[in-house]
C-alpha cells in the first residue's frame, strides 16, 4: 500500500476535530444572541423577542464606566511595567548564560504556573502583614506580576530568533550601546513587544481572581460581573457587557497573532 | 597583557573611547558585561523577589500562625495546629473532591483535545493551519467570566441544553442524570456534572497547544511506517502516537490541573453548595477570618503542583511546554 503525502485526513477524526472546535466556539457566539434578547428575567431559550434597547440602558450605567474605566487603567499601567520587567529578563535570560538562569524563568513563570487563588491571597496576607491599605495600586502590583511573564515570553522567542551577529556587526561599523539598542535591536523585537504587550493588556483586563484579593471597593469589570453573576440585577445589562467584553478582548489577540506571525520573517533569523 | 590592562593605558588603544557620558556607559558595559547583566536583571528580580516571593513566603509564614477560638484573633506563635486542622473529616473531603475533580478534568481534556490537536498538527496546512490555531487561541483568551456566564446561559433549567433535548425528545435521559447522587441536582447549573464540563471547557485549549506541539514533531512516516507494518489504526495510536504525544498531554495537564485545583469561580456560579479547595480558601480567610487556615490549605496546591511537575519534569514534558 502506497501513503501518498498531502492525503486527507480519516472522517472520523475530521467529524472529532470539527466537534471540538464547535463546543470551544458556540457557547461564546451564543453571547451575542443573548444581548439582544427581550426576555429580561430569566436565560430563557430561543429568545422571544430582539431589541438593541439594551444597548442604551448599559450605556447610560455609570457603574459599567467606572468599572471600565478602572479596568483600562489599571490594565495600562500594569503593561507598561511587566513590558519593562519582561523586556529586560528577556535580554538578560536570551543573550547570556549565568548561574541563576533557570530559577529566573522559573521565577517568571510561577505567578501563571501557581494557581492564581495562591497569588491572590498570598499578597492579600502580604498587604495585611505591612498594614498597607487597597487602592489601585495594590490591584496594579499583582496585575503586573504576572503580566511579565507574557511579555518575557514573546521577547525571549523573538531575542533567539534575532541573530547576534547583527548587534557584532552594529559594534564593528562603529555604534554604541545605546546605538546598537535603539537601531537593531528595539527594531528587530518591537513587534514581538507589542504583541506581547496587547496579550497582557487582555489578560489584566480580563484578569478577576487574583483581583477579588487585590481590591477594596473598587470594582474592575470582571469584578462586575463577577457581582452581577452572583446577585443579578439587570440581566440584559450583563448580557450587553459581555458581548462588549468578548469583543474588545478580541482584537489585540487577533493583533498580537498577526504581529508575531510577520515575526518569523524577521532579519538575521537563522531558524 | 589583558584587556582591563589596555584600556587603563589611554595612549595606545586601538579605538579611542566613546565620547560623553552616554559613551562612557556604553564602554563599561561593552567592557564589564556582568554589570550590564546584573543592572538588567535587578528590576525583574526585585520586583518578583520582592512582591511575588516576598508574598508568598508572607503566607506560608502565616500558615503556621493559629487563630484563637474564643476571640477569633491570629495567634502569631509558630504552631502546627493549623495543619492539623486540614486532616479534619470535612476539610480532608474538600481536598479529595477537587482532586477528584481536577483529574477527571485532566482526562476529559486530553480526550477531546486528542483530535483536535492531531489534524492541526498533521493535516491542517497553510490557512487552515492558521484558523485552527486561531480557533484555539481565541476561546483561550477570551475572558474567563464570559466563558462561564456562556454555560450558565446553556446550563440553566429554561435555557439552550434543555430545549435542545425537549426538540429530541430525550429530556428523560437528563432527568435520569439529574437523579443521580453526587453527579446531579435540580439542573445541570447546579450540579457536579455542570462544574465538570464548564471545567473541560475553560481549560481546554491549554491543552491542546502542547499536545498539537508535540504531535507536531512526530514524522509523518511513523504512522505510515506502522500501518505499513500492518497495525490497525488503533494499534497505531496505542503504540505510536500515544507514547510520542504523551509528553504534550503531560505538559498540558500541568495547565488542566492545576487551574481546577485553584479555581473557585466556577465551582461557586456553577455547581454545588459542596466547596472545592479554592472556594474553602476564600471563605476561610474572607467571612470566616481565619487567615491561617486559608493559608495552610493554599499550601496543599502547591505541594500537590510541586510532585507534579517534578513527575512531569522526569517524564520530559517540559520540553513541549
Amino acid at each position: 500500500m502506497r501513503s501518498d503525502r498531502g492525503q486527507s485526513a480519516p472522517l472520523r477524526l475530521k467529524i472529532a476535530a470539527a466537534c471540538g472546535l464547535l463546543f470551544l466556539h458556540l457557547p461564546i457566539l451564543l453571547i451575542f444572541v443573548y444581548a439582544f434578547t427581550t426576555e429580561e428575567k430569566s436565560f430563557v431559550w430561543p429568545p422571544p423577542g430582539l431589541t438593541t434597547q439594551w444597548f442604551a440602558v448599559t450605556w447610560n450605567r455609570p457603574d459599567v464606566w467606572e468599572a471600565l474605566s478602572l479596568s483600562i487603567r489599571v490594565a495600562a499601567i500594569s503593561t507598561a511595567i511587566a513590558l519593562v520587567l519582561g523586556t529586560l529578563c528577556a535580554a538578560a535570560v536570551s543573550q547570556t548564560r549565568f548561574f541563576g538562569r533557570e530559577t529566573i524563568s522559573l521565577l517568571v513563570i510561577l505567578p501563571i504556573a501557581l494557581p492564581g487563588i495562591i497569588t491572590g491571597i498570598a499578597l492579600r496576607s502580604a498587604f495585611a502583614l505591612a498594614d498597607i491599605p487597597f487602592s489601585f495600586w495594590t490591584i496594579v502590583l499583582g496585575h503586573a506580576t504576572f503580566c511579565v511573564v507574557v511579555v518575557y515570553n514573546n521577547a525571549v522567542a523573538r531575542f533567539r530568533r534575532t541573530s547576534g551577529s547583527m548587534i557584532e556587526a552594529s559594534m564593528d561599523l562603529g555604534a554604541d550601546g545605546f546605538q546598537t539598542f535603539r537601531h537593531v535591536v528595539l527594531p528587530n523585537i518591537a513587534t514581538a513587544l507589542l504583541a506581547g504587550g496587547m496579550l497582557a493588556f487582555a489578560l489584566s483586563f480580563d484578569e478577576v481572581i487574583v483581583t477579588t484579593f487585590t481590591a477594596g471597593q473598587q470594582q474592575t469589570v470582571p469584578i462586575w460581573m463577577l457581582e452581577e453573576l452572583i446577585r443579578p440585577r439587570q440581566r440584559p445589562v450583563t448580557n450587553v457587557v459581555a458581548m462588549v467584553v468578548v469583543l474588545v478582548t478580541l482584537l489585540p489577540i487577533l493583533l498580537a497573532y498577526y504581529l508575531t506571525r510577520d515575526g518569523d520573517q524577521i532579519a538575521g533569523s537563522g531558524k | 597583557m589583558t584587556i582591563a590592562a589596555l584600556n587603563s593605558n589611554p595612549a595606545p588603544a586601538i579605538l579611542p573611547g566613546s565620547g560623553g557620558l552616554r559613551g562612557a556607559f556604553s564602554d563599561l558595559f561593552w567592557r564589564r558585561p556582568k554589570l550590564l547583566l546584573f543592572l538588567m536583571l535587578l528590576p525583574p528580580v526585585l520586583w518578583l523577589g520582592i512582591v511575588y516571593i516576598g508574598s508568598l513566603f508572607a503566607l506560608l509564614l502565616q500558615s503556621f500562625f493559629s487563630i484563637d477560638e474564643f476571640s477569633g484573633l491570629i495567634n502569631r506563635e509558630f504552631t502546627l495546629k493549623t495543619y492539623g486542622d486540614l486532616f479534619q473529616a470535612a476539610n480532608l473531603d474538600i481536598i479529595l473532591r477537587t482532586v477528584t475533580m481536577a483529574a477527571l478534568v485532566t482526562l476529559a481534556s486530553a480526550v477531546v483535545a486528542f483530535p483536535i490537536a492531531y489534524y492541526a498538527a498533521r493535516y491542517a496546512r497553510g490557512r487552515w493551519k492558521a484558523l485552527f490555531y486561531l480557533g484555539v487561541m481565541l476561546p483561550l483568551w477570551s475572558s474567563y467570566l464570559v466563558k462561564i456566564y456562556a454555560w450558565k446561559l446553556i446550563l440553566a433549567k429554561e435555557g439552550i441544553l434543555t430545549w435542545l433535548l425537549v426538540k429530541l425528545n430525550l429530556l428523560w435521559l437528563l432527568d435520569g442524570w439529574l437523579s443521580l447522587p453526587i453527579v446531579g441536582g435540580n439542573s445541570l447549573s447546579v450540579s457536579f456534572t455542570g462544574t465538570f464540563i464548564v471545567f473541560v471547557y475553560v481549560w481546554l485549549p491549554f491543552m491542546i497547544l502542547p499536545v498539537q506541539a508535540a504531535l507536531e514533531r512526530v514524522p509523518g512516516n511513523l504512522v505510515e511506517a506502522s500501518s505499513d507494518l500492518g497495525a490497525s489504526p488503533g494499534q497505531t495510536f496505542r503504540n505510536v502516537l500515544f507514547p510520542l504525544a504523551l509528553p504534550g498531554i503531560v505538559a498540558g495537564s500541568i495547565f488542566t490541573f492545576s487551574l481546577t485545583l485553584g479555581d473557585y469561580i466556577i465551582p461557586q456560579i456553577i455547581g454545588t453548595s459542596r466547596l472545592f479547595i479554592g472556594q474553602a480558601v476564600y471563605s476561610q480567610q474572607g467571612t470566616a477570618g481565619n487567615i491561617p487556615l486559608a493559608a495552610a490549605f493554599t499550601v496543599v496546591p502547591i505541594v500537590i503542583m510541586g510532585f507534579y511537575l517534578w513527575g512531569a519534569k522526569r517524564m520530559g514534558a517540559f520540553d513541549a511546554l
